[in-house]
């Protein structure tokens, strides 16, 4: 187990790099800078920004700088957002995005295992039909429709529900309901087959066999057996959710992790950039891990290597 | 009458309804066991005999459903039985063992959970006294170091193992019945005897009754004491297994016999396969089901289902030649 | 005591009992016709009444985008002058006084747009782009991603491990941020080279489209690629590989003969699952402002327009928003189908 752990840590860290290093050359490939687009700006204060953030030496020289100073983790500060260091920017959004994420995963994973659940007990009846109908459409329809179509019948139409910001629990349903629309229906489905084939095994008709319940068949036997799939689609789903939808965030104006990024791309805030890229993919590296624990503690039958 | 019997079936009749149509999986099926008494129940894939000792336990509902007939097992009406009370029953009047113990033991539960399980569940014992219950069946079914198993995931033990965990979770609550799914097919030649043995074995120590199920009539041959030979959802033979083996009377069980490799077989003889597939029974066919294979077909065999034939208390077939044969024997007796 | 059992069954004549011949015996087998597994999967699917609904639809939608804006009387770009912001079939003043003076005005069925243009066009041309976008993302998905997963599945060992991580690695970089960069990247030279001779198509596709494919190709195929990676790494120990190998049968043909004909039912599906999700991408990327340029529109701009002027005109969102709802929900429901058909495993 502590070489299985050891073995992940090191390749994480790998991964880590590579995607830093890929991003951090990429960005700067693309023609363009952080302080081209500031009109207002002087050549000559130009240049002195460029200096100051040590943007005029050689990338190489950049890369090497960036990466020991991350290494100590000093991730530098914005280039367009005065006087913020990069922590201090995902520290702050971070807790905003990962409210409305985390909430919306565990809505999806709870919503999506039990009707998925139910349609594969009532396979081909009428149940079953609805469910998969839903989960179709859920499926079908991009999340920016969905947003707009809520913000419209009850923001708009009905004004039961407030249409922006996030500053009561009532705020939270909207955003919520838009970002687990596509995960409970994909959750759904995923569920519904993989309990179909843990049905059909045959240490289910052991079980019946026991005499157990229909319950206790369903909850300790198959359930156990079918959730695999599950856990290793909302691991990777929970780094991306917490870190923020740019669509749900710019429609419903919450100030989180996903419209920073967003703008950040489009400004070119090289640090801000790097930053968050970082962070998510060091969230989606240990989320991968979580996933892989999960699994050998569900079925004994998986190796850890 | 029927109280003295375990088991008795009466003319069961059952069919699933696949989107493709009904399937006629049992017609007019009678079985009866004494209590201790070993059932073989011999026929090829489809003919029906899982379908007969499934039903025993109501293991057959979806698409399966019973359209006739009266099922008695130790004073239960199975056909009336709701599916609380058959629950009842499963795993502690009545157990079964599956063909293959590779997939029909859970994979992410320890064989301690899955034995201490059907344990509790059928009687009051506490946890404690589950987990030494547990033990003492693994020693039963011959498995060293129980407390060591116990903690033992399905996929940790060999074929044979699996087996002897799947035969200790059946014996658990001391059944009055053991239904045997093929309990050797997937097993290795030298296992399969070991296995076999040990049933006989816990058979004479517990007093069960046994229905063997498989289409190996080597198995059927060393251990049961009466034999029903089924084809496309019928009991065509039925008979003690010295009626099977001496006296087989059906074409179908004779063809079944010359098709088993004999050793003290003399060079010449060869094994006699029998020819053709069995029927579809989406569209079983009027007369006898085995009358195209039959290389004795008359004319009326394919018209009709051919009448019991009985030659005494035990044995009789449903055979329009052993029909022929009665009825000469009848106008000669005149 | 021993009875005739057959003394009361009077319709038995002694004729009966006479051997049957083997044309009468023959008569009674009847046998299911054995059907080959394309034809027996092609039966399922037509009997499927949901996946042929589907196929209908989406011939429909293509005929609609494809056909259609050949002989439509309005262009997609035609601004009308007068005419901004016209309700479905609401005529302008300009044209009511045409109609007034005899002639034949076509009806703007969905209306027009805040710059005056017939948006029944405009969602048609959204709808050719948006199936383009999905039809040609996902050839390109599925030829990188087919080749690249079982190059990896069939060598193994460290050349998969260095493969299946440079996948891993593509996975985890945040996709709008390559989208973002590379579509960025990508313009100059794509401009360059659309003046170069004989490379004037790529100025009429449009730049902008042009690099929406390569950024496809350059992201999506990891997911193809892993799922062909599993499918070949499972067929790759059947006995038949084996066989094949020790003939002596080169590995070339192995994957392509042996390997890809087996896993094509499920390279067909996910194929048929993946235009949906190209179509769902590109939309997503339109709604960010980073799809399809001005003035082409797809349906995801489209749709991100029609957010502005969602309280005053609602159906400049809905009708764009719906139209890709139909479509990727099509798509999905076919390839369900198609999946019920041809996957092995789903058979009842």
């Amino acid at each position: 187990m502590a070489k299985y752990i050891l073995k992940r840590v090191l390749l994480a860290i790998l991964t880590i790099w590579a995607v830093a290093t890929l991003t951090f050359f990429l960005m700067n490939a693309v023609p363009g800078g952080p302080f081209l687009s500031e009109k207002a700006i002087s050549p000559a204060a130009t240049k002195a920004l460029e200096a100051k953030y040590g943007l005029d030496k050689p990338l190489s020289q950049q890369y090497l700088t960036y990466m020991t100073d991350a290494l100590h983790g000093d991730f530098g500060d914005s280039l367009k957002q005065r006087g913020r260091t990069v922590i201090g920017i995902i520290t702050m959004k971070f807790p905003v995005s990962a409210r409305v994420g985390g909430i919306s995963v565990l809505v999806s994973l709870i919503v999506g295992v039990v009707l998925g659940c139910v349609a594969a007990l009532k396979q081909g009846k009428f149940m079953d039909g609805l469910i998969s109908v839903i989960s179709t459409l859920g499926i079908a329809v991009p999340g920016f429709v969905i947003c707009t179509l809520l913000m419209y019948l009850f923001g708009v139409k009905l004004r039961w529900l407030p249409t922006l910001g996030l500053t009561s629990p009532k705020h939270y349903i909207m955003p919520v309901a838009a970002l687990s629309f596509y995960p409970t229906a994909y959750i759904m489905r995923l569920m519904r087959s993989s309990m179909l084939d843990a049905l059909g095994q045959d240490y289910m008709r052991t079980a019946k066999a026991k005499g157990l319940s229909g319950k206790k068949q369903l909850f300790k036997h198959a359930l156990r057996n079918a959730i695999l799939p599950v856990v290793t689609y909302v691991g990777p789903l929970l780094a991306y959710t917490v870190t923020g939808s740019f669509v749900v965030e710019k429609i419903f104006t919450i100030p989180g992790l996903g419209g920073e990024f967003i703008g950040a791309i489009s400004g070119r805030d090289y640090t801000l950039i790097m930053g968050t890229t970082i962070f998510l993919a060091t969230l989606i590296v240990v989320m991968n891990v979580i996933v892989d624990i999960v699994y050998k503690i569900i079925d004994p039958r998986i190796k850890l290597k | 009458m029927s109280d003295k019997y375990l088991v008795d079936i009466k003319n069961e009749r059952l069919s699933f309804f696949t989107p493709a149509g009904e399937v006629k999986a049992l017609n007019d099926v009678s079985i009866h066991l004494e209590p201790g008494e070993v059932l073989g129940i011999v026929g090829e894939s489809g003919s029906g005999k899982s379908v007969t000792a499934y039903s025993l336990m109501g293991l057959t509902a979806n698409p399966g459903k019973l359209i006739g007939g009266s099922l008695m097992f130790n004073d239960h009406q199975i056909e009336n039985m709701t599916e609380r009370e058959m629950r009842k029953i499963r795993g502690s009047e009545v157990s079964i063992i599956f063909q293959d113990p590779m997939t029909s033991l859970n994979p992410v539960y320890t064989i301690g959970n899955q034995i201490v399980e059907v344990i509790m569940l059928h009687t009051d014992k506490t946890r404690k006294e589950a987990k030494e219950r547990a033990k003492e069946l693994l020693e039963l079914v011959g498995i060293n170091e129980p407390s060591k198993r116990l903690k033992q995931y399905p996929h940790e033990l060999s074929g044979g193992m699996r087996q002897r965990v799947m035969i200790a979770i059946a014996l658990a609550c001391e059944p009055k019945l053991l239904i045997a799914d093929e309990p050797t097919t997937a097993l290795d030649v030298t296992i399969q005897a070991q296995i076999l043995e040990l049933m006989m074995e816990l058979k004479e120590k517990l007093g069960m009754a046994i229905i063997m199920i498989t289409h190996d009539l080597g198995v059927v041959a060393s251990m049961c004491d009466r034999i029903a030979v089924m084809y496309a959802g019928r009991i065509i033979e039925y008979g003690t297994t010295d009626d099977i083996f001496y006296n087989p009377k059906h074409m179908y069980t004779k063809g079944l016999i010359r098709s088993i490799p004999r050793l003290d077989a003399t060079e010449h003889e060869r094994l006699v396969p029998i020819e053709g597939t069995p029927v579809d029974l989406l569209n079983p066919p009027a007369g006898c089901p085995f009358a195209p294979r039959c290389e004795a077909c008359m004319k009326i065999c394919l018209r009709q289902m051919p009448p019991k034939a009985v030659f005494d208390e035990v044995h009789y077939t449903h055979c329009w030649l052993n029909q022929k044969e009665m009825m000469e024997k009848g106008e000669a007796n005149e | 005591m021993k009875q005739n059992p057959l003394s009361f069954q009077l319709d038995i004549k002694p004729e009966d009992f006479l051997p049957a011949t083997e044309e009468e015996k023959q008569s009674q087998v009847i046998m299911r016709e054995s059907v080959s597994f394309w034809k027996d999967g092609f039966r399922r699917l037509r009997k499927n009444k949901i996946a042929m609904v589907s196929i209908a639809v989406i011939i429909i939608v293509m005929i609609f985008s494809f056909i259609v804006p050949m002989f439509y009387p309005y262009s997609y770009e035609q601004q009308i002058k007068g005419a901004n912001n016209l309700a479905p079939m609401q005529y302008s003043a300009k044209e009511l006084a045409r109609i007034e003076a005899g002639e034949k005005v076509f009806p703007h069925i969905f209306g027009t747009d805040n710059m005056g243009r017939d948006y029944a066009i405009r969602v048609m041309m959204g709808s050719k782009i948006s199936l383009l976008v999905g039809l040609v993302a996902t050839a390109i998905i599925l030829v990188i991603g087919s080749i690249y997963g079982s190059i990896a599945a069939f060598f193994g060992g460290w050349v998969d491990l260095i493969m299946m991580r440079i996948v891993d690695i593509i996975y985890t970089v945040p996709d709008v941020l390559l989208i973002v960069l590379l579509s960025f990247a990508l313009k100059a030279p794509l401009e360059t080279l659309a003046s170069v001779p004989g490379f004037g198509w790529v100025k009429t596709l449009g730049t902008n489209l042009i690099s929406i494919f390569i950024v496809f190709a350059l992201l999506y195929w990891v997911g193809m690629a892993r799922m062909i990676r599993s499918q070949i790494l499972t067929l790759k120990e059947s006995d038949y590989v084996t066989a094949a190998r020790a003939l002596g049968v080169k590995n070339g043909k192995i994957i392509k003969k042996h390997l890809l004909t087996n896993c094509i039912g499920t390279i067909i599906v996910t194929t048929t699952l993946q235009i949906p999700s190209s179509i769902f991408t590109e939309s997503f990327l339109s709604f960010l402002g980073l799809g399809v340029a001005v003035p082409l529109p797809s349906l995801g701009s489209l749709a991100s327009a029609g957010l502005n002027g969602i309280n005053s005109h609602p159906h400049l969102l809905f009708i764009p928003a719906v139209t890709i709802s139909l479509i990727i929900l099509s798509f999905n429901l076919l390839g369900d189908g198609l999946r019920d058909a041809f996957d092995p495993k789903m058979k009842k």
